[in-house]
């Protein structure tokens, strides 16, 4: 049950990118097209249960018992940076059609910072292992939902008639406050 | 004398001309999340332009001794340091912002505007331009967080920094404190300096045209 409350909570209530505003670059960037966005979403999904397990182990079993609390942002970083670059070689040597898929999103997902805003909540939530895992993939879940939703409506967009200075970043943010405004909706749920 | 056109304009075209949020499109999300007052707006915008400002001296200083191979990585922890240097000193200091602000004091390390001037200035320019350069994109950075916090804190509350704007008459928006308010309020900002520009640009072209028409009539 807190589990399940834990995966709804990252997955809708809190979604990543509308009500923390984790992942915005990619959501604005690859959100032109649904194919694009779902792979992307993907990628991220796969990377944020990666380093949520692997943080996790860093903290507790080599931060804390050293008490190098302080390094914590520096030993992140350092990890999922070298965690995508692994993950990026291993699929690539695992599965090629898989590899084309995500490739060229997978070395974007270093610098998206919900995979460094969920190591970060982990720790400060004191989450378990698995509350840990779970959040991960419900937070993944949600950025995916969010991009993919996006993605759907800027293919309509394309369509219409945008006023000039309208086009393009800020037309994207203003669906993109309707659809925030369309998830707070959910914040009685739990 | 030359050497201060370009001194200042390293300075001056983070600014306005590639001002990071509203021009580069860089650094969303703190943008986004932490303008709920225009306080948080300016703290983190004074974090981030110390971090950007000792991240570019630094490696600026050091460019030379990077294999470009690892440059990113190597970036990165330098960036990783002055992040945590400025995470424990507002934890220390200003217990009250450090918990407002909340993970996107660390988060300052996957700033895209930290890594980009990196990349794009200091891996390639002496120490003293790249500083100023960080410096301009830092105040740019700076200002359109306060902006947009001023505008989101003002029609949310009535009042700034504590100050009263509105009459008591004006019913508060509470849209503008929450996620929406955000994505709004800078989408239309973002359509006004969009706007402005393309006026500008309308302008100079109407008076370039003038310009050629009565050269040509003088010349007749």
């Amino acid at each position: 049950m807190d589990l399940l409350l834990i995966f709804i909570s990252a997955a809708i209530v809190n979604n990543f990118v509308l009500a923390y505003f984790l992942g915005i670059c990619p959501f604005i960037g690859v959100s032109g097209k649904l194919s694009s966005a779902y792979s992307m979403g993907m990628a991220t999904t796969f990377v944020l249960t990666i380093a949520s397990m692997v943080t996790w182990i860093i903290y507790y079993f080599l931060l804390q018992p050293f008490h190098l609390e302080f390094l914590q942002t520096v030993a992140f970083i350092l990890v999922i940076a070298s965690l995508v670059q692994f993950v990026e070689m291993f699929i690539k040597k695992v599965s090629q059609p898989l590899y084309r898929a995500l490739g060229i999103y997978l070395p974007l997902i270093t610098t998206n910072c919900a995979i460094m805003g969920l190591a970060l909540f982990n720790i400060t939530r004191e989450y378990t292992f698995y509350q840990g895992i779970v959040f991960a993939v419900g937070a993944g879940g949600g950025f995916t939902l969010a991009l993919v939703l996006m993605a759907g409506i800027r293919e309509e967009l394309e369509l219409a008639d945008v006023p000039k200075p309208m086009r393009g970043v800020p037309v994207t943010l203003l669906v993109a406050g309707i659809l925030a405004l369309a998830f707070s909706g959910f914040a009685g749920m739990i | 004398m030359k050497k201060d056109v370009t001194a200042a304009q390293d300075f001056l075209k983070g600014i306005w001309q590639q001002n990071p949020i509203f021009v580069q499109v860089l650094g969303m999300c703190p943008t986004l999340a932490v303008t709920v007052s225009a306080i948080n707006g300016i703290a983190m915008g004074l974090a981030t332009t110390f971090v950007l400002i000792c991240a570019s001296l630094m490696i600026s200083l050091i460019r030379h001794l990077i294999p470009s191979q690892v440059r990113i990585a190597s970036y990165i922890v330098v960036i990783a340091a002055f992040v945590t240097i400025v995470d424990l000193v507002m934890q220390a200091q200003f217990l009250e912002l450090s918990k407002a602000l909340g993970p996107f004091i660390p988060l300052i390390v996957v700033n895209c505007i930290v890594l980009g001037r990196a990349e794009a200035f200091a891996s390639k320019n002496n120490p003293f331009r790249s500083m100023l350069d960080a410096a301009g994109m830092g105040v740019g950075f700076l200002l359109a967080l306060f902006v947009l916090g001023s505008v989101r804190e003002i029609l949310a509350t009535r009042s700034i920094l504590g100050f009263q704007v509105l009459p008591e008459g004006f019913t508060p928006w509470l849209v503008m404190i929450l996620p929406a308010g955000a994505f709004i309020t800078l989408g239309l900002l973002m359509a006004l300096v969009n706007w402005n520009a393309m006026r500008r640009k309308k302008a100079t072209e109407v008076e370039a045209l003038k310009h050629y028409r009565e050269s040509m009539a003088s010349t007749a």
